[in-house]
């Protein structure tokens, strides 16, 4: 009987609009079309025609709609009327807020602008936040990568000239095996799940190296549960077993690596361990006929091994013989690192070999001409069907750069860099190796820009943001010889360092989308007391604190003026060119955000309001000749500033016409253009330039024309690293900038100019007999850091989180699923739940990441579970090695800073039988700003679409 | 009606085909599924407690993930779990006011809302937990596959799917009719050994999902030998002396 | 299964109205209910009072009880739909049953209270089909869930007709026997039931549920959302085995041995003692009910849980 049913109506509108965007529930940014009704989201999905996300949308992406409503959004800017931290704030008009700020800022600006520490979290305007605080004058400017990313972009742009992250990819289309590190969620998240998909449809191999198997390990064919801070040994005896074994295409090596580059060996001398050079500087390779001639000769016949005598009488030899000489040495065997990474020697080899068949048994050749930097025309591309991926895994621990540069060191070894179905350079990358001049910082001075990039990349000593004395010249040690790659800054010792005035005091911190009062700082009971600490005269320690954020984080209350940003669907914003662009393998791309729709509060977008403050401050390149602003709002910014002539935050529809890619004047319709065309743009590759970028002649022409590089000379991967070797001569006692004499053996020891694996510095400095387990987090798709738990959705799905440990482990401990226990490191103790599983190495446990909220925060309750059951494991990590005589170094890698949140070593016991069952530690609940409204108990989101 | 209409051979079957070895567990489908039913012929999908303790709501796809196997050996599982269209719908027989039905044009099990009065019985009946009340509303919600998407024509034909499948990152969910042995799905389920739920209810799910599959690591790719080469780094090295390399 | 207390009293009060109605039928028919029509009137509208008030209550079970009267509508598949007709049904005899007494026509009042008395059986049994036929509940799906329901129901029916019949002074030996018998019956009955589910195999396995038996031991990892849901607390309810076997003890020896006793000891003595001996027996009959009714969720368990919880 049909005629009972009821009607459907099987086509409903969808809503009165429809507008794209950007998502920016997470770093990966998609593009989305929201539907609206009624001026209010109906349904949020992913652009079918946009090249990140081809259409689909994570989990977070699909729940965009209750964080565009989420009650925790703030409301009106703030100041703060009672003590730190107590949360007793008025709402103030946003010209007061300005007024404050401008005074505030314009008189540090006046008088040392070093005393300004502006730091963003995951911002993704840095290109405007780095220009900014370079046109304040302050050297202390980074966003959030010291402590999520920096291992990964030092480790790429020092060794291959591009980066694992977001800024490389493995051939989704071809590769044949995808060895995967350490990668759990996050940063190009739906094109890797896209990617995953797609080599699983092909029957292709993935093996994931991870300590937990969960998230894109759970799909892995194989799961290599390694121990964490063990990754680079692994790659290390997988180099070892691809050269025993003679697995090694030479040939790519030759060919596009400075594994023929000779290095002067003089044990003692200024000159030891740098590139042999011709006249002219360039480096020198030892050709069969003719001896020590340039590298970069076309026809060079290169020897790889061997001992040779250059013109001048030293004594070089290839990178390559170093190269072999190390890693065939016995203590990276398999045998010998199987117990260190918790990996048999058996199954070690097994990968080597399996990686070894697929990249020379099973090459792809495709029949795609392309010519080459000598301007030799090649009949076909061959490619190394191998791909790696990697990530936090490698990133967070403290030998995480030298981790990374091992993989890519395996990578060229299977000659598996940019070639058909291998690892491949998303544009802008390649870049020189490293890619641009050094940091700015050093000779700030009152009202006056520092000129260049503040976040650059040094060369060498000279580079190095340091005092003539070694003193570090910025506020977290960035660029000196604690951190020498610091080229994120460290943004986990800034307010640490302003606390202990330690290299100076600051006036104010200024911060925008940074959790440092909770998940973003390693160890946030430290910054609190911090933040709230007062000098004998009673002035905090820190006199002014300035935040940015869109919701009522753990943070907020420990601000003096709160600036309320809007949300990603309010405002204008792009994923610039100059930035971290949307570009993939296939070409260039950025993107921009539009406001689709209008805020409801009295907030504004936190770049234009940095604009405005930047034209109160006077800053030249955000003020004209007369004085007055330059720019209206970011959306102006974004069309019409200019980092170089014809260079600017976007790359797309450049020149009065809009047919200019690149490089062109601006285009006062760029953002209609971009809109029009779904608020992206991108370029298309042809096929010849696809692959082998770094020696591609068309790809390097067509790159430089674009502006993305300075210019068309081959890219050479840099096995060996010179600027690394620098360092270290100077350690040795070379040059005119040394390294401190406390930190002289730790510079020549780390900054090796070969990968090394060494035990991660906390584990080497403390016993770590009494805390057996290694502890990390794992990411869950869907939760991006803090920016789930307002989400009435994701909270959901995780509302507290409990420590995983080892079946095996658990009941050798008497332990049951969910029972309380102690987590105790050297740095503090926390209390929390269990759950025993299968798939973790057995020596490590771990928790979901920054699921616990302090009570009151993002307005939950009290007692919701992020605040009673819900924990963070920062609560005992310490952002300070183990004590040393006279110092203290950040808990980070030597090289780079990064921090080493997964350095942290544990041990885990049953609470006592009467302990009440709530998670410690904890603090005071927290109060909402003034005005906001209570959250609603019931939800009933709709925008009435049904009839 | 809540009698289960009578199908014939070839009957249109539509429903998912669920590939638990792509699964990465992101919960796309869990909330791109509430949004648009949250906005759909379903609104609204409540949310109690939504900012407190106790936050509980009306979802039509939920996300549980398993371990299967013991240690290194097992598989980490996420299973992604909603109304199956069962052919032999139980729900749909014990609901008494003939709310809850079974389209007999494409198999589909949905719930009228003006007659349901919420007895709960269906959900009850369901092996699977798969339906959801509104204890707002007072009545009974479920998986609709999305009906008011796959059949609309304001929607791009390519994007015709349940949202579930359209937003699904690594391509783990398919949609389409079971009910025809030579469709994409049917044949995936043919080659993948697509299985059905608890088969011993004998409900007849139609949505299938999809095993692990099991990755074979092909002889020649092992290693020949497994004693541990003698380290003689000159002997070694020598080999590669004698490669000269013509660029 | 949560004990659903509108349920759990709906099944016992209308339980035991449909069994005083039973045995007011069958045995007015017989002549073994004496005296004047205020008696029958009187049963009949108790019966009907327990009746109605346990319909009611299960309306509080409803999201919509304003709807309630689409129930009457599938009865060719649902057995709550054929509950809700034959409970209907059953009041046009009844009723009718009781005009006739007050019009004098006890002919026709005997015949419209066998129809009755045929219609209260039928609407218990399709109370106890509507469990019965609920395969993901093995505790429901069990032939000895209808049979416990109907015997109980007759059990409670015949300890009020006999306490009624009692303190209005009348013999009520018969009705007495009948509860002694049906309330040994019931804990027969339900000894063997509770012994039947214990030793039950589950009907499915997370193994079977999720499929992935074929890889080794399936064990839940991380659940769908953190906190409750509304299957979870619905299906998830889980009484302690120590607790659920006293509340057994109590409804078995307190709801059924000890009432089917003293309706033994009624058959021995007469008057006031018998009528107060029957009011504790069925007093304690439908207390025990209540208890065991509760158990008939408590105990319950559905497949859907295996989802959330691996067993």
């Amino acid at each position: 009987m049909p005629g009972a049913e009821p009607r459907i109506d099987y086509s409903p509108s969808l809503g009165d609009e429809v507008k794209t965007t950007t998502c920016y529930m997470c770093a990966c940014r998609c593009g989305i079309k929201v539907h609206l009704k009624d001026g209010k989201v109906r349904y949020i999905e992913g652009n079918p025609d946009h090249p990140v996300n081809k259409g689909v949308l994570c989990g977070k992406g699909s729940a965009g709609i209750m964080t565009q409503y989420a009650p925790a959004r703030l409301r009106a800017p703030l100041l703060r009327v009672g003590e730190r931290g107590a949360g007793e704030f008025k709402e103030i008009s946003w010209a007061e807020a300005l007024d404050i700020a401008t005074g505030w800022l314009g008189k540090v600006r006046a008088e040392d602008p070093r005393k300004l520490a502006f730091f963003t979290g995951r911002d993704q305007s840095q290109s405007l936040t780095g220009f900014w605080a370079a046109q304040f004058g302050t050297p202390n400017f980074a966003a959030h990568g010291g402590f999520c990313s920096v291992n990964m972009a030092a480790g790429g742009l020092y060794t291959i000239g591009g980066s694992f992250w977001e800024f490389g990819e493995p051939d989704w289309d071809r590769c044949k095996y995808l060895l995967m590190f350490g990668v759990a969620e996050d940063h190009d998240s739906n094109p890797i799940k896209i990617g995953i998909g797609k080599l699983k449809a092909r029957g292709g191999k993935f093996a994931s190296v991870n300590p937990v198997r969960t998230g894109y390990s759970a799909v892995a064919d194989e799961w290599i549960g390694i121990r964490p801070g063990t990754d680079g040994l692994f790659a290390l005896a997988l180099a070892h077993e691809l050269l025993r074994t003679d697995h090694v295409d030479t040939a790519f090596l030759a060919r596009y690596t400075n594994a023929p580059w000779l290095v002067v060996r003089n044990p003692g001398g200024a000159d030891d361990g740098l590139f042999a050079r011709d006249a002219d500087g360039k480096p020198l390779a030892w050709d069969r006929a003719r001896g020590a001639i340039p590298a970069a000769t076309a026809d060079l016949s290169a020897v790889l091994a061997g001992s040779y005598t250059l013109p001048d009488g030293r004594t070089a030899v290839p990178v390559f013989q170093l190269m072999a000489e190390r890693y065939m040495a016995p203590e990276y065997a398999p045998e010998a690192v199987a117990a260190i990474c918790g990996i048999s020697a058996a199954r070690i080899k097994r990968i080597a070999a399996e990686i070894a068949d697929v990249a020379f048994n099973q090459a792809i050749t495709l029949d795609q001409p392309w010519t080459d930097v000598y301007g030799r025309q090649h009949e076909t591309m061959v490619g190394r069907p191998v791909a790696f991926h990697a990530m936090r895994g490698i990133s967070a621990h403290s030998n995480g750069f030298h981790s990374c540069r091992a993989l890519h060191v395996v990578q060229m070894l299977l000659g598996a860099v940019d070639t058909p179905g291998s690892w491949r350079y998303k544009s802008p990358f390649p870049r020189p190796i490293p890619p641009g001049p050094p940091p700015a910082g050093k000779g700030a001075r009152p009202n006056t820009p520092l000129v260049g990039n503040i976040l650059s990349f040094p060369q060498g000593p000279d580079d190095l943001l340091v005092e003539d004395d070694g003193t570090p010249i910025r506020i977290d040690k960035s660029f000196s010889w604690e951190a020498p790659l610091g080229l994120h800054g460290m943004m986990h010792t800034v307010i640490a360092n302003a606390g202990a005035e330690d290299p100076y005091a600051i006036d104010t911190l200024f911060m925008f989308m940074a959790n440092m009062a909770w998940n973003s700082a390693m160890n946030p009971g430290e910054v609190i007391r911090i933040l709230t600490e007062k000098k004998a005269d009673g002035e905090y320690r820190i006199p002014h604190v300035i935040y940015s954020d869109a919701f009522f984080s753990e943070t907020v209350p420990y601000a003096d003026l709160i600036l309320p940003d809007t949300t990603y669907l309010e405002r204008w914003d792009a994923i610039s060119i100059l930035d971290r662009p949307i570009g993939s393998a296939h070409g260039a791309g950025d993107a921009i955000r539009q406001p689709v729709i209008q805020p409801d509060r009295d907030v504004r977008a936190f770049q234009t309001v940095l604009i405005e403050l930047g034209a109160r401050l006077g800053l030249p390149a955000f003020t004209k000749e007369d004085g007055s602003p330059r720019f209206k709002h970011y959306a102006d910014y974004l069309t019409n500033h200019q980092r170089s002539p014809g260079v600017g935050p976007l790359a797309g529809f450049r020149g009065v016409d809009g047919d200019k890619k690149g490089v062109g004047e601006p285009n006062p319709d760029q953002l209609q253009r971009y809109v029009d065309n779904g608020c992206f743009w991108r370029d298309h590759l042809p096929p010849e330039q696809g692959y082998f970028k770094h020696a591609n002649a068309a790809y390097l022409a067509g790159a430089k024309a674009m502006g993305l590089i300075p210019n068309e000379n081959q890219i050479v991967m840099q096995i060996w690293s010179e600027p690394l070797q620098k360092f270290r001569l100077a350690a040795q006692g070379h040059g005119a900038k040394q390294p401190p004499e406390h930190l002289r053996a730790r510079v020549e020891k780390y900054c090796d100019p070969l990968p090394i694996w060494y035990t991660p510095l906390e584990q080497q400095m403390h016993d770590t007999a009494p805390f057996p387990l290694s502890a990390i987090t794992q990411r869950p798709m869907h939760m991006y850091h803090s920016w789930g738990s307002m989400n009435a959705w994701l909270r959901q799905i995780t509302g507290s989180n409990k420590l995983y440990l080892a079946r095996e482990r658990g009941v050798a401990q008497g332990l049951v699923d969910d029972d309380w226990v102690w987590v105790t490191s050297r740095n503090g103790k926390l209390k929390c739940q269990v759950k025993l599983m299968e798939g973790v190495n057995p020596d490590t446990v771990w928790t979901w990441n920054a699921i616990g909220k302090r009570a009151g925060a993002w307005m939950l309750t009290p007692d919701s579970p992020e605040a009673t059951k819900g924990f963070l494991l920062n609560h005992v990590i310490s952002e300070w090695l183990p004590a040393q005589e006279g110092f203290r170094s950040a808990n980070a890698d030597p090289v780079t800073g990064q921090a080493a949140w997964y350095d942290l070593r544990v041990s885990v016991e049953k609470c006592a039988a009467d302990e009440v069952p709530l998670t410690a530690p904890t603090w005071d609940t927290l109060t909402p700003p003034p005005e906001l409204p209570p959250a609603p108990n019931m939800l009933r989101y709709t925008v009435g679409v049904k009839p | 009606m809540t009698c289960l209409p009578d199908l014939a051979p070839g009957q249109k079957k539509l429903g998912l085909v669920i590939d638990l070895d792509t699964c990465v567990g992101c919960q796309s489908c869990a909330t791109n599924c509430k949004e648009w039913n949250a906005n759909g012929m379903s609104a609204p999908l409540p949310d109690f407690n939504a900012y407190s303790a106790g936050a509980e709501g009306v979802w039509f796809n939920r996300v549980h993930s398993y371990e299967a196997g013991e240690g290194a050996a097992g598989k980490t599982v996420h299973f992604p779990r909603s109304c199956l269209h069962c052919e032999n719908a139980a729900c749909v027989t014990v609901c008494p006011t003939g709310a809850s039905y079974k389209r007999a044009e494409d198999g589909i099990v949905l719930v009228d809302a003006d007659k349901c009065i919420g007895c709960q019985l269906c959900a009850w009946a369901c092996a699977y937990g798969a339906r959801e009340f509104d204890e707002d509303e007072g009545v009974m919600k479920k998986c609709t596959l999305c009906v008011d998407r796959i059949y609309n024509e304001n929607i791009p034909e390519a994007q015709r799917q349940p949202a579930c499948v359209n937003s699904c990152p690594t391509g783990a969910r398919h949609f389409g009719d079971l009910g025809d042995p030579t469709s994409k799905v049917s044949q995936l389920v043919a080659e993948r050994g697509g299985f059905e739920l608890m088969p011993e209810m004998d409900y007849k799910p139609v949505n299938r999902y999809l095993p692990p599959r099991k990755h074979v690591v092909p002889e020649h790719s092992k290693p020949v030998e497994d004693a541990p080469t003698p380290m003689d780094i000159k002997s070694s090295l020598l080999r590669f002396m004698d490669k000269v390399l013509t660029r | 299964m949560k004990p659903a207390g509108s349920i759990v009293f709906f099944t016992v009060a209308s339980g035991a109205g449909y069994g005083l109605l039973f045995w007011l039928g069958l045995l007015g028919a017989g002549g073994m209910i004496s005296g004047d029509g205020i008696l029958v009137l009187t049963v009949l509208g108790l019966a009907l009072v327990l009746v109605t008030a346990g319909l009611c209550a299960s309306l509080l079970h409803l999201g919509n009880a304003h709807k309630a009267w689409r129930a009457l509508s599938q009865w060719r598949s649902s057995w709550l739909s054929r509950e809700g007709v034959a409970a209907v049904l059953t009041y046009f005899p009844a009723i009718g049953s009781g005009l006739c007494v007050l019009q004098g026509a006890y002919g026709w009042a005997v015949l419209l209270a066998l129809v009755a008395a045929a219609g209260a059986l039928a609407t218990v049994y399709c109370t106890s089909m509507i469990y019965a036929s609920l395969k993901p509940i093995k505790e429901w799906a069990h032939p000895l869930v209808p049979a416990g329901y109907v015997v109980l129901s007759l059990f409670s029916g015949a300890a009020l007709l006999a306490t009624l019949m009692a303190l209005a002074g009348e013999d009520a030996s018969v009705p007495a026997l009948q509860a002694l018998i049906f309330g040994a019956l019931g804990a027969g009955l339900k000894w063997q039931y509770w012994r039947s589910i214990d030793t039950a195999r589950p009907l499915a396995t997370l193994e079977t549920a999720t499929g992935l038996g074929r890889i080794g031991t399936t064990r839940p990892l991380d659940p769908p959302h953190t906190q409750s849901n509304y299957i979870m607390r619905e299906m998830g309810f889980r009484v302690a085995r120590k607790h659920a076997h006293s509340l057994r003890r109590i409804a078995l020896v307190g709801g059924l041995a000890l009432p089917a006793l003293l309706a033994a000891c009624s058959l021995l003595v007469a008057g006031p003692v018998a009528a107060l001996l029957l009011l504790l027996a069925t007093a304690l009959g439908l207390a025990g009910l209540l208890v065991e009714r509760w158990l008939m969720f408590a105990e319950a368990t559905h497949t859907a849980m295996i989802f959330y919880r691996g067993t």
